[in-house]
């Protein structure tokens, strides 16, 4: 068991940016303007900040977005690697942070011009200068270049072993879909959605057609976390992380470990879950309400199976049963998630967690929150978090 | 480019230098505060000394005058030229020449203006323009060239110099040129087409991709323990040993999963491009691309058989068949 941190730490504040396809400002002025929203959520100053975590993946960084925001002097600073693999991973080091005393209040922030900047869908280049360079090697010549190529080797073997069907994926997007019609900070507001139109558009790359995939968005988001004491005194209520965990495990590549024996599951995850619900002393039947990582569909339900909701191969029926509704078992990606508010590589859906722990999401579930579930991006090493009413 | 070849070329090339490229010419404007204004606006220089009349007024100047480093723009060609072409003069002919020798790449090195006397409204700026040097060849980053300079000189009504500028251009082989000529002449046509992305070739995995340059699919084996490990890495996860060599793969196996990339097309790669994860018979996984058939055709657990195969002009890989096509080994 890893150490335990439980409710050490506790998300005080967030902010978010508008979302868009073309910001027309620099990742920067993004990130600043996300941390400054969740400091005055928060109803702190960024006097008051002396921590900061974000994406290895993130352009700005921590001491351009200290400089800018003025804030003073920083006695953690720190980033979390694996693309959206790093969402929660920005919580698990800012709560290590803030448990040990290492720092008091951690800025955790992502901000990418996504779309108007440098687009995923682009895929990766010859131009490669990371050092990682070698691994993607194996895949460039064959063009397995896109992440939804690499999503798409997955989904294909996992759907062939399980038998789950396209009609789960469907449900997947139509779910949120149809909470981001309702969320006017979503890309796909006000807009209708019908089966006919999903299997109306473009394979991507097979079994992944359009709307199996999310959002490439302009846009910030930040949150803020502190220590218990203090997080009593602000002007939130307080969202205390109850467990959080990461974890690459055997085997392990970026996105493409497809050299395991069995490639169909996420195991990564299912470690990360494992502790997580070890550190809370929670269990799946204790969550209310999640946001899952959701750049495709699919993954959306292979987490389902690592968290426990249900067990492998019957995500497919968990949803089809009407899980993933405001009425169901567990509401997921409330905001819409970046399949349809925006793709904010995951901390957009940070904030929305945080959001339905306080009760303030726009499509807030009508049963209490008392915990809700945040993860990562997965096919990487990844995590998740815990997070509940702070005592 | 032989020696006799390169020096007739210079005998032509250097010629140019002295020549003039234009004649002591008019600007069709005076100095005028609009055109001072744009290029203020676009440059972003807000000094009053240019654009302010009250406050030139009270300067010790006395008046407006022209943003010196602005001298060039006086003389510019309107936009006619972008459709009808340059009139020819020494330098477009100079360009031509380097052009029909092979030295098509061209970089703009530096500028270098030095102003002698301001200049004010209703003022008319003069322009003359010379090919002032032509350096010896050099060897450059960017390729073998010449660099050469040409000096305009810019004089007002009165005919005294307000400031010169010096304009250093190199004209070079492109690098892929210079390849194609090396190769006696391949058509730079075909070297155009874009071709697959390569793998960076590093300690780890050179001699993989080496071997598969030779039609060879080899899988790296721990001597220690034996264990076969696929992509190659430097240590055996199972002993720790650093110690290996490999086998050739047979490039029989089974298909574990495979997925068509229909969007986005990505130059150099064909069409249906479908990927493939193979468990090899050997019993180490292998992703590599599955040719010869539909993607309606195939199925996850069919067997496949692979051959190493060129690609595209540059590259070697290996590539999967349904094994029912009876592909010969």
């Amino acid at each position: 068991m890893v150490a335990n941190i439980k409710d050490k730490a506790v998300i005080c504040g967030i902010g978010n940016t508008e979302f868009s396809k073309n910001s027309g400002v620099s990742e920067l002025n993004l990130a600043v303007r996300a941390c400054k929203a969740a400091l005055d959520d928060a109803g702190l100053s960024p006097a008051d900040v002396d921590g900061m975590v974000t994406f290895t993946m993130d352009t700005s960084d921590e001491i351009e977005v200290a400089r800018a925001l003025g804030v003073g002097e920083m006695t953690f600073y720190g980033r979390a690697h694996y693309g959206g693999g790093a969402a929660t991973a920005t919580l698990h080091q800012a709560a290590m942070a803030v448990a040990t005393g290492m720092a008091e209040t951690v800025l955790c922030y992502r901000a990418l011009n996504g779309r108007s900047g440098h687009r995923f869908s682009s895929g990766v280049s010859g131009t490669i200068t990371t050092a990682d360079a070698i691994h993607w090697g194996w895949y460039t010549p064959y063009g397995l270049l896109t992440p939804a190529s690499w999503v798409g080797m997955f989904t294909q073997r996992w759907m062939h072993l399980t038998g789950v069907t396209k009609d789960a994926l469907y449900e997947v997007a139509k779910a949120t879909r149809d909470y981001a019609a309702n969320n006017p900070a979503a890309f796909f507001h006000g807009q209708t959605f019908d089966r006919a139109e999903y299997d109306a558009q473009r394979m991507i790359s097979t079994p992944l057609q359009l709307f199996d995939c999310c959002q490439e968005s302009d846009g910030g988001s930040a949150v803020l976390v502190t220590t218990p004491e203090r997080a009593r005194d602000l002007r939130q209520s307080g969202v205390a992380i109850r467990g959080v965990a990461q974890c690459a495990a055997r085997d392990q590549e970026q996105m493409t470990s497809f050299y395991r024996q069995e490639f169909a599951g996420i195991p990564e995850m299912e470690r990360a879950a494992r502790d997580a619900y070890a550190m809370s002393g929670l269990g799946p039947e204790d969550i209310d309400a999640a946001v899952i990582y959701d750049a495709f569909s699919s993954i959306v339900l292979w987490q389902l199976e690592a968290w426990d909701f249900c067990g492998f191969g019957e995500s497919g029926d968990f949803v089809q049963d009407g899980a993933l509704r405001p009425g169901g078992r567990l509401p997921v990606n409330t905001h819409g998630g970046q399949l349809s508010e925006a793709y904010i590589h995951g901390v957009n859906g940070i904030v929305e967690a945080v959001r339905l722990v306080r009760g303030t999401s726009v499509n807030q579930p009508a049963k209490t929150v008392e915990h809700a579930l945040v993860t990562s991006g997965v096919g990487i090493p990844t995590g998740g978090a815990l997070l509940g009413k702070q005592d | 480019m032989n020696d006799e070849q390169q020096q007739a070329f210079e005998q032509c090339l250097y010629r140019f230098v002295g020549r003039q490229v234009c004649a002591r010419t008019a600007a069709k404007d005076a100095v005028n505060e609009a055109m001072i204004r744009h290029w203020a606006e676009t440059v972003g220089d807000a000094n009053p000394a240019y654009t302010d009349a009250q406050w030139a007024a009270r300067s010790a100047r006395g008046r407006i005058i022209a943003p010196p480093a602005m001298m060039y723009s006086w003389n510019q060609e309107g936009f006619p030229v972008v459709a009808q072409g340059r009139a020819p003069d020494a330098q477009t002919e100079l360009v031509d020449l380097f052009n029909e020798n092979g030295f098509t790449g061209v970089l703009g090195t530096n500028v270098k203006q030095e102003y002698y006397k301001e200049i004010g409204l209703g003022e008319r700026v003069h322009l003359e323009m010379v090919i002032d040097n032509i350096s010896e060849q050099k060897a450059t980053a960017r390729g073998i060239g010449y660099f050469f300079e040409t000096l305009a000189s810019f004089s007002d009504q009165h005919g005294d110099l307000i400031g010169t500028q010096r304009f250093r251009v190199l004209k070079f082989i492109p690098p892929e040129t210079a390849a194609a000529a090396d190769g006696g002449g391949a058509e730079q046509d075909t070297l155009q087409t874009p071709t697959r992305i390569a793998a960076p070739r590093g300690h780890d995995n050179s001699w993989w991709w080496e071997a598969c340059d030779q039609g060879q699919v080899l899988i790296q084996r721990c001597r220690n323990c034996q264990t076969l490990r696929h992509p190659p890495r430097p240590m055996c996860g199972e002993c720790q040993s650093l110690d290996w060599d490999s086998i050739e793969s047979c490039l029989e196996g089974e298909l574990l999963s495979f997925t068509e990339l229909h969007h986005p097309r990505i130059p150099g790669y064909p069409l249906p491009l479908i990927c493939g994860v193979i468990r090899l018979r050997e019993g180490v996984n292998l992703v590599a691309n599955i040719v010869g058939a539909e993607e309606q055709a195939l199925a996850i657990g069919m067997r496949v058989q692979g051959k190493v195969e060129q690609v595209d002009e540059k590259t070697m890989l290996p590539q999967f068949y349904p094994a029912e096509n009876g592909v010969e080994k």
